[in-house]
């Protein structure tokens, strides 16, 4: 695989785009017209190839920018990474699990070879290569949960199993769509999905915690959620919402295709083996209401859904000020004619 | 659901009744890390009929070289256990399941205070593990019926010095629940693997002075009973199938071909839990997962060990 690593920005500039390639691979979430809630798990096996699930953690044409962006708001706010003591083995979990999969994936990009417990990581688009001794964290500059979520696209939360629930007790957490690492860590799982608009009606949360207690090994799961973003931004985070906060309100007819976008995340759920915790990674794929566009069947699905979403949706994604100016732009592709079942571009 | 095929590598007797088989992955190479506390559920082949049963898995979760489980030869087995006495040997193949935990340490925990009878001892030899590992204080409690009963204990003597206790009953040795657990520091975690009248009196005991339920954990697998036997219809399949005597409802919906979801095989994690939609007779719930109140309701049922006393039994699958 040969991957060309873009030099762009997720902040003050924002020169972040995607490839005609990295459009055409977009995870476009929306198989149908409308939009509900809805306990959307299917197993995180090997996908398409080429497509953002043909490997265990995706890595894309963002890959340095991203790390570079994670490593400037870790910087800025130090407490986007927490770990509770109890965690320590669910970090090794997550270092091997991120190491494993990423070497045996993407062989010319990373490499890690053991000798017994004398592991050795090299990581050639980062630059970075190190030994250490698995599961001794004196051998290494950070903890391993910190020296690997720095390296993968995306962010991570482990989850500690007891008392019938999750707790979220460790999480490195630098591109989120407007909630706080800070405020949710060390609380239970229907404490952090409290807000959520309409699910407790739906009993989903019940549904879906039973299901995650009883996630396997071997098995991991995967589901998609979306929101939307004003500007290519990562860190969305409510510490830092004066700075992106107002964004909201700049969005005008004429700069819509440009300042709009879709905001999918793919989430993962991997049970862990030593910890018996669960690993939750959240990536995130940017995609511009303009690059939406370059596939009309995208378009005016996303009109349609933006059309019918409910209310408390609206509301809670906070897409309330730029919902209207947004479905009217799209409403260009939108002739009224059916578009056939799933998520595919053309 | 995911498997992993093994061989046994070797096979020792620890005492008249327990074996202690050593698996390896086929063709070689490490089995999965896995936590203290967990089991699999292996998969054999009696008669053309599969059956699984789970077993703790034993030794430190670090050596993923080779996974270890003990089977105590029950006496009125449905098969299981006497298949593998007899017919299992070093070199026989059998498919085993990922490593689950439904009787995970409690991290956070002060002091862990570990309390095992007779072959309820085998989850807590993985967890011993993880506990000289991390360092953490803990006493392990064995009851067994006599001194060539008591699997292990030589070795746990050996591995866990002062932590450990033995209790042979044969000998008049007492372990005396009440005494114990009042004499326990606050944020202990008590932990209960053995018969089930045993697990039940340490936990009513702990309930009594005041434990906070969930400072209690206990595993308990139950074994399918055989029954009277009784037809079920499979609503979404669209099939009836007949419940014979001596299999549990799980394997009948298996044997017909029809996926359903497992996990323990013993009325543990519910993972198989199943809306009932009629029954003219009443349910038997054999489980730990259903609280009273939804046994009571009739509306679920766990058919890896449960059963019903009708003639037929009505359910969504």
């Amino acid at each position: 695989m040969s991957l060309a690593f873009k030099k762009e920005t997720f902040r003050d500039d924002y020169t972040f785009r995607n490839s005609p390639k990295a459009i055409k691979r977009f995870p476009f979430p929306f198989a149908e017209d409308n939009y509900m809630y809805s306990v959307n798990i299917e197993p995180h096996s090997k996908g398409a190839t080429g497509s953002v699930v043909e490997h265990v953690f995706d890595i894309d044409e963002h890959y340095v920018a991203e790390c570079e962006d994670k490593a400037k708001t870790l910087l800025l706010d130090p407490s986007r990474y927490q770990a509770l003591p109890h965690m320590m083995d669910a970090q090794w979990d997550f270092l091997e699990l991120t190491m494993e999969s990423l070497s045996a994936d993407y062989p010319e990009l990373f490499s890690l070879v053991k000798e017994g417990k004398r592991w050795t990581w090299e990581n050639k688009p980062l630059g970075i290569k190190n030994s250490f001794v698995f599961g001794d964290v004196t051998t290494l500059d950070m903890e391993p949960f910190e020296y690997m979520a720095r390296q993968v696209q995306g962010d991570f939360v482990l989850l500690d199993q007891r008392n019938g629930t999750l707790y979220a007790d460790a999480g490195f957490i630098t591109s989120q769509a407007d909630w706080s690492l800070a405020f949710n860590a060390g609380m239970a799982w229907h404490e952090w999905h409290g807000p959520v608009p309409q699910v407790t009606k739906l009993g989903v949360m019940d549904r879906a915690l039973k299901y995650l207690m009883n996630l396997q090994l071997g098995s991991p799961v995967r589901r998609l959620n979306w929101t939307m973003t004003i500007n290519p931004r990562l860190d969305t985070s409510p510490e830092n919402y004066p700075l992106w906060g107002s964004d909201r309100n700049k969005v005008t007819e004429e700069n819509v295709g440009d300042l709009v976008h879709l905001r999918v995340e793919l989430q993962g759920l991997f049970r862990l083996p030593r910890s018996n915790g669960i690993l939750f990674s959240i990536r995130c794929y940017l995609i511009s209401m303009e690059e939406l566009s370059t596939y009309r069947r995208w378009a005016v699905r996303f009109h349609r859904i933006l059309n019918s979403l409910h209310a408390d949706l609206v509301e809670y994604k906070g897409l309330t000020k730029f919902r209207e100016t947004t479905i009217k732009w799209l409403s260009r592709f939108d002739d009224g004619s059916p578009v056939d079942l799933g998520t595919h571009p053309e | 659901m995911s498997t992993i095929s093994v061989s046994v590598a070797h096979i020792e007797e620890v005492t008249p009744l327990v074996k202690h088989f050593t698996l390896v992955r086929e063709g070689g190479g490490n089995l999965p890390a896995f936590s203290g506390g967990s089991h699999v559920v292996v998969a054999m082949n009696i008669e053309g009929r599969t059956h699984r049963n789970p077993y703790s898995l034993m030794g430190s979760p670090e050596m993923n070289d080779a996974y270890h489980i003990s089977v105590r030869r029950q006496e009125k087995s449905r098969g299981g256990s006497v298949y593998m006495h007899e017919q299992v040997k070093v070199g026989s193949k059998l498919e085993i399941t990922y490593p689950v935990n439904l009787f995970a340490l409690e991290k956070r925990a002060h002091k862990h205070l570990l309390v095992a009878g007779g072959i309820g001892i085998t989850p807590f030899m993985s967890q011993i593990e993880d506990l000289e590992r991390t360092g953490a204080n803990y006493e392990l409690h064995y009851a067994f019926r006599s001194s060539e009963h008591g699997a292990f204990s030589d070795r746990l003597r050996a591995r866990c010095g002062d932590n450990v206790h033995c209790y042979v009953e044969s000998e008049g040795q007492v372990l005396d629940f009440r005494k114990l657990l009042s004499q326990q520091p606050l944020g202990t975690h008590v932990y209960v693997c053995g018969p089930n009248a045993m697990v039940v009196a340490l936990i009513e005991t702990a309930r009594a002075l005041g434990w906070p339920e969930n400072h209690m954990h206990s595993e308990q697998f139950s074994a399918p009973t055989s029954g009277e036997p009784f037809k079920l219809k499979l609503t979404k399949s669209n099939i009836e199938i007949e419940v014979s005597a001596d299999i549990s409802m799980l394997e009948a919906i298996e044997a017909a071909g029809v996926d359903a979801p497992y996990l323990c095989r013993g009325g543990a994690c519910g993972r198989c839990e199943l809306e009932v939609l009629s029954s003219d007779g009443p349910l038997l719930h054999m489980d730990h997962y259903l609280t009273d109140a939804e046994k009571a309701a009739g509306k679920k049922i766990m058919p890896c060990v449960s059963r019903a006393k009708c003639n037929s039994l009505e359910l969504n699958l």
